[in-house]
């Protein structure tokens, strides 16, 4: 199938049209072969038309296709900057989004402010978006806290690490802007091994059954750890949406422009009382699936290099230079400001202390327990008994 | 009309009522509390007078409940939410244990899940299976939860209140076989502390200590006790956690002697934590270790056979002789 052929198709919305899809859930065909997809970039950097979601990024001007391309290689020095932080023993632990910077960056830039985002880990393009400093995402990684923004701020919760569970979380969220009467929606990212979840079909149904104003992103980068597409699902996901009795749409995760108009159609649809909506962003995971991992026990470097043609970031930047949209000085003005963001992070994680240790018994409780209060007490003691041995 | 004798659903009902009543972010969830007001009827009437967004009947998914509960209270709702019997409350068991009681510390204290889960607990209503449980100690083992059981109606229409208004997630066991025993409930009292113990018989010669459904078997056994010439006192303790280990102290300095009653499995029970606190703290004021009586290491059996396997008025007194005996 050619990058045409595939981009002109439509998508196969789940609700309301007729739907072809059966022929896709026969085991003669495994879900993840030749997805059909909403495109609007070719990997080679050219614009497609698309009948349905080319109005959600018509008035896009090249400064906002700029300010794109700049999210993402940003987002992608920062995440270049962690995992040499981790080799370096800085961090304990880093989960890359490396390849997955189109699906983040095109969903977060179609929030609004007062939207609210429920991250997995592995949002750090979407943190990006919205407005959290990157060297917060990292005190979890160095160990220094377990989450270290506060998620009012930004209206970006906390990252889960529990898969699936924030799914809920952002129903029930959802579910609160209804009967507030407010018209912002939220959106809940996960991945296709947390489709997997209980938590994440249950979220699906509240929200179909309470009619929330919630956008269901599902980054599918193919591998959930080790394990394919294959051992996740027997029905491409996104049709997950229409048993549940909401529209669902697959989007080509590597293209940005793609991600943002139809992220932009689910939540405009949401905010208007229209229900929730699930996306499912065909993308892929280049790196391991954190710094522990070791891809080369379950997949071919040669699956990693027919992906590496399809990069996110290359793709809209051919697209900028054939349209006269960037020219030299603005990617070596971007190149210098990678560097600096690079330095900052480095920087700033080197300079994190550890907390103090009494931060273990800190926020157990918001009103208080007498069972910490005592052991505090104890600890503290513990620790003085030392401090008198020692003569200080 | 302050007060009122009702049963202790009643005040369940009346506190969260009240509750609905006072706050607009009050929400109460679960399955079937709509408009057959709950299984038990805990929650009668309500969505007739506040409306099912605010009374909402939800699809029959535990961890849903309890995850959406967490999502509204992240938007700035107090939900009080309703697991329909304590065998059902593990699906959910994720999200209590991993979201609600967490989420507070990983925040550093900027979110607060002020959520009330309702577990109505406990045996002696034959019931069949995953219907008489007592799993406190589950959730007791978790930082971050508090965990309360009234055993009264007094004390269910108060405890309720103060539950609601904790910032704190709290895991509110309500004692079903005792649902429909009526009590005083004054709505204009000044209540006492959650988390505090509460001395319900004084006595001398030893402490029965217990809480929820076991608080009115202790007061029989010391009653029947009494007819012996024995002088026991009865300590309702009200919280499991924070458990209130001050007023034990106090009561076993004055007594020697402990015996800890309840439903749940003796075994990693509530009463192994209290019988080797209370060793700890008053190991010299001790006349006899401190006994448990409880359950058995066996899942929860056939109805026919849970008045061999729940404590009862002999089991108790039995264990009461034994620690005498020392």
């Amino acid at each position: 199938m050619t990058v045409e052929s595939t981009a002109a198709r439509q998508p196969r919305r789940s609700a309301g049209t007729k739907s072809t899809a059966g022929k896709r859930t026969t085991a003669k065909k495994p879900p993840s072969n030749e997805p059909e997809l909403v495109q609007l970039l070719t990997p080679e950097g050219k614009r497609v038309k698309n009948a349905e979601y080319d109005k959600y990024v018509a008035g896009i001007t090249p400064e906002e296709l700029r300010g794109l391309y700049r999210d993402m290689v940003l987002t992608r020095r920062f995440d270049a900057e962690a995992t040499s932080l981790q080799r370096q023993g800085e961090l304990g632990l880093w989960a890359s989004l490396l390849g997955q910077e189109a699906a983040q960056i095109g969903s977060g830039r179609a929030t609004r402010e007062d939207d609210y985002v429920f991250p997995t880990y592995r949002e750090h393009g979407v943190a990006w978006c919205r407005g959290v400093d990157p060297t917060n995402l990292l005190g979890m990684f160095r160990g220094v806290n377990n989450g270290g923004w506060d998620p009012n701020s930004n209206n970006f919760h906390l990252y889960t690490i529990v898969i699936g569970s924030q799914a809920l979380h952002a129903t029930g969220y959802a579910m609160g802007i209804t009967k507030d009467g407010a018209d912002s929606a939220v959106i809940a990212y996960f991945g296709d091994g947390a489709s997997s979840q209980g938590d994440v079909s249950e979220a699906f149904n509240f929200a179909a059954v309470y009619n929330a104003p919630v956008v269901f992103f599902c980054q599918n980068n193919q591998w959930a750890i080790s394990e394919s597409n294959e051992k996740q699902t027997r029905v491409p996901l996104y049709q997950r949406a229409q048993g549940f009795g909401f529209p669902g749409v697959r989007v080509d995760g590597n293209d940005v422009l793609a991600s943002l108009a139809v992220t932009r159609w689910a939540l405009e649809r949401a905010r208007r009382g229209e229900g929730p909506a699930l996306i499912e962003a065909w993308t892929y995971r280049m790196g391991a699936h954190t710094t522990s991992d070791d891809p080369t026990r379950y997949r071919h470097d040669d699956e990693r290099q027919a992906w590496e043609a399809k990069d996110p970031i290359l793709r809209l930047r051919r697209f900028l230079e054939a349209s006269n949209h960037a020219d030299e000085g603005f990617f070596a003005e971007l190149e210098t400001e990678s560097e600096a963001l690079g330095k900052r992070v480095r920087e700033a994680v080197r300079a994190m202390r550890d907390p103090d240790r009494f931060a273990i018994f800190e926020n157990v409780y918001a009103d208080g327990h007498a069972l910490v209060d005592e052991e505090r007490a104890q600890f503290a003691a513990y620790q003085a008994s030392f401090a008198d041995a020692e003569g200080v | 009309m302050a007060a009122e004798k009702m049963a202790l659903a009643k005040a369940i009902n009346e506190s969260m009522r009240r509750a609905l009543e006072a706050d607009p972010k009050v929400v109460v969830m679960g399955e079937d509390v709509g408009k057959l007001g709950g299984v038990f009827r805990v929650t009668d009437g309500l969505q007739k007078d506040f409306g099912e967004d605010r009374v909402i009947d939800t699809p029959l998914a535990e961890s849903g409940i309890v995850g959406t509960a967490i999502g509204l209270a992240l938007r700035g709702y107090r939900p009080v939410v309703e697991i329909q019997f304590d065998g059902f409350v593990f699906p959910a068991y994720d999200q209590i244990v991993t979201q609600l009681a967490k989420m507070h510390a990983r925040s550093l204290g900027k979110v607060k899940l002020p959520v009330v889960v309702r577990i109505p607990y406990g045996g002696g209503i034959g019931a069949v299976e995953h219907h008489s449980e007592s799993p406190e100690a589950l959730f007791a083992h978790v930082a971050g939860l508090k965990i309360v059981s009234p055993s009264n109606a007094s004390d269910a229409y108060w405890m309720m209140q103060q539950a609601i208004q904790s910032d704190d997630p709290v895991i509110f066991f309500e004692p079903k076989r005792r649902y429909w025993d009526k009590g005083e409930v004054n709505t204009e009292a000044i209540p006492g502390p959650l988390h505090k113990a509460r001395v319900v018989r004084e006595g001398t010669d030893l402490t029965l200590a217990a809480y929820g459904p076991m608080v009115k078997l202790c007061q029989e056994a010391a009653a029947a006790a009494a007819e012996e010439g024995k002088n026991l006192e009865v300590l309702d303790l009200r919280s499991v956690s924070p458990l209130d280990f001050d007023a034990v102290r106090a009561s076993v300095e004055k007594t020697r002697r402990l015996v800890v009653v309840h439903e749940a499995p003796v075994f990693f029970g509530s009463g192994a934590e209290i019988a080797a606190r209370i060793t700890e703290r008053c190991f010299y004021h001790l006349e006899a270790p401190v006994l448990r009586v409880g359950g058995y290491h066996a899942p929860y059996p056939p109805a026919r056979l849970e008045e061999e396997y729940l404590p009862s008025l002999d089991r108790v007194l039995d264990a009461v002789d034994r620690a005498l005996a020392y």
